[in-house]
């Protein structure tokens, strides 16, 4: 398991003893969830969406119309930092 | 293209869905609202928030569909695309990936290759094939300018976020720029007229991008390919095409690695540039949307989609060709815009001359709604009273010129033909006893003209036309005139 590979692209520093601890933990746990392997799944659909059989009769689509929207004033409310109507971030590309 | 070369292009287009909310929330997918009013807690990515889907989504995906020869697929499954940017509040993009909603089509465009000049030599049909169209949704916007210190910060509007988007990806089929630029105008014109997409470059409502790799003719495998992006214009596309095509061989002519990177069209110093190399390229973890069931398309669905298509703008135009006996270059130029298909198709039934309905709306009404930047659709000259005109013409009471003249007038004023010809006095006098009666008088007026005439000086034959057209005021049918002249000299 390439910890550092999963901590980059989950965005997160991690030191190397952070790596050192991580690693064996992360190991012994896909090696857990691999015991599934051991079933045979050929003739088994994979299950998408989560829900059962009778939930899936729930599904639903939505009518094409608009409701109110939160407005500017409420999205930016909770943001560490808002200028002219937008969101403030570090610069990117 | 450099002897013994030739390029390998695929193309994918981002079109957005002409729905009026976006994709798995209700809020408005108007654009140039002021930044950040159309969001809620769904498209902001908040906690707990979760997608339903919007039907239209569908019912436009399914038109997009069966407009570029795609199948719609019984199952379809929205998965999580994961990477992390500012204008994508979840840290992850709903879209489709190992089972979209449509795949495995075949589409017949025309292509021409261009000369110097930009004129299309010989149009020639060219099948490709696409691979997919999946349903996505699009991302916010990010902005670099206008705003204090945009050389520390960035500022997000998520307005767009949520915006639903078909993602269509051709195989590599294409041989040349110009094919890749009559694919993606044929696309966003078939999008326009079933109504799936209003695919406007500028709003950015069709986005394309382009994968281009360049390799020796007759070498099997390929060498790697460069994505292009930016591209805001089909022209411009066509243009960052041209320029990699350049590019890419002298590099392998000068035994330099082309690397596979993704790279910007700079229209300010017509080249492209680099965006980022591979060594920086996602990995994107896709994995099925727990939030959303399997998107399940039934066959009656389908069918009732396939039989709500309307007819194609290319097989319009093959029709116009062989119903109507039209050119294909008229009848492409037709049906370039539905509008004017439809316009058209009325004149040319109503005037019964179909021939001169299409050179009057290819010229004259074009013109002038173009001058006025407006469709056929809200033209003041409407094609009942277009075709009104023509059988006026057709019927010899006006001449060409005059009727010319009419339908600028028609469409300053927006007076049907009968109303504009009589104010200004084009009806022709084709009334036989009127114009005998002038000549008459023409002939007892010039005695020694008419003997001369008599006495074999046929070259006055003109100076009595003139004479009867001037006594007329210009509007004695000529035909008539000559033969009663004729008769009486
Ligand atoms: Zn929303």
């Amino acid at each position: 398991m390439d910890v550092r590979k999963v901590a980059k692209l989950a965005h997160l520093e991690i030191t190397d003893a952070e790596v050192a601890m991580f690693e064996p933990q992360m190991a012994s746990i896909v090696a857990y969830v691999e015991q599934l392997n051991e079933l045979d799944t050929s003739n088994v659909e994979p299950m998408l969406g989560g829900l059962t059989a009778e939930g899936e009769k729930t599904e639903t689509a939505r009518v094409d119309v608009p409701h109110e929207s939160l407005g500017q004033k409420s999205a930016l409310k909770e943001a560490p930092s808002a200028v002219g109507g937008h969101f403030q971030v570090p610069k990117v590309l | 293209m450099k002897e013994g070369w030739e390029v390998i292009i695929g193309m994918e287009i981002h079109a957005q869905l002409a729905t009026e909310t976006k994709i798995f929330c209700a809020c408005a997918t108007s654009f140039g609202d002021e930044p950040n009013e159309n969001v809620c807690p769904v498209c902001l990515g908040l906690p707990g928030a979760l997608p339903v889907l919007n039907e239209k989504v569908i019912e436009f995906g399914a038109k997009a569909a069966l407009a570029l020869g795609l199948n719609i697929n019984e199952t379809s499954v929205f998965s999580r695309k994961n990477y992390f940017y500012p204008d994508l509040p979840k840290g992850y993009q709903i879209s489709q990936y190992d089972k979209p909603f449509s795949s495995d089509g075949t589409l017949t465009i025309m292509t021409a290759e261009r000369d110097e000049s930009g004129r299309a030599k010989e149009w020639k049909p060219m099948t490709i094939r696409i691979e997919r169209m999946h349903l996505e949704e699009d991302a916010g916007k990010n902005v670099h300018e206008g705003l204090p210190e945009t050389d520390k910060y960035s500022y997000v509007d998520l307005n767009r976020a949520g915006t639903p988007l078909g993602e269509i990806v051709t195989a590599p089929d294409f041989r040349s720029s110009w094919q890749a630029y009559d694919y993606v105008n044929h696309v966003r014109r078939v999008l326009q007229w079933v109504g799936a997409s209003d695919a406007d470059m500028e709003k950015g409502n069709l986005r394309c991008e382009a994968n281009v790799s360049v390799r020796k003719i007759g070498q099997e495998n390929f060498n790697n390919k460069v994505e292009l992006k930016n591209l805001n214009s089909v022209r411009f596309m066509q243009k960052a095409i041209e320029f990699e095509i350049e590019r890419q061989i002298a590099a392998h002519e000068a035994g330099e690695i082309v690397s596979q990177e993704t790279r910007l069209w700079d229209e300010k110093n017509n080249q492209t540039r680099v965006m980022r190399s591979k060594e920086d390229a996602h990995d994107y973890r896709y994995f099925p949307e727990p939030d959303l069931q399997p998107l399940k398309i039934t066959q009656e669905f389908i069918e009732r989609a396939k039989s709500e298509m309307p007819e194609l703008p290319d097989a319009m135009r093959d029709r116009f060709m062989s119903e109507y006996e039209l050119s294909f270059n008229d009848a492409s130029q037709i049906v370039l815009d539905k509008s004017l298909a439809e316009f058209y198709e009325t004149t040319a039934k109503n005037s019964g001359n179909p021939r001169t309905s299409a050179n009057f709306i290819l010229s004259e009404l074009t013109r002038e709604l173009n001058n006025a930047n407006k469709s056929a659709s809200d033209s003041p000259v409407s094609a009942e009273n277009l075709a009104e005109l023509i059988k006026t013409l057709d019927a010899g009471k006006i001449n060409n010129n005059q009727a010319k003249e009419v339908i600028v007038e028609m469409f300053a004023s927006g007076k049907d033909a009968a109303t504009v010809i009589s104010e200004k006095g084009f009806e022709q006098i084709s009334d036989t006893s009127a114009i005998e009666k002038i000549v008459d008088e023409i002939i007892k007026n010039n005695e020694n003209q008419v003997n001369a005439y008599r006495g074999g000086n046929e070259k006055l034959f003109g100076f009595f036309v003139g004479q009867t057209m001037k006594a007329s005021q210009g509007k004695a049918n000529p035909k008539i005139v000559n033969e009663i002249l004729k008769d009486k000299l």
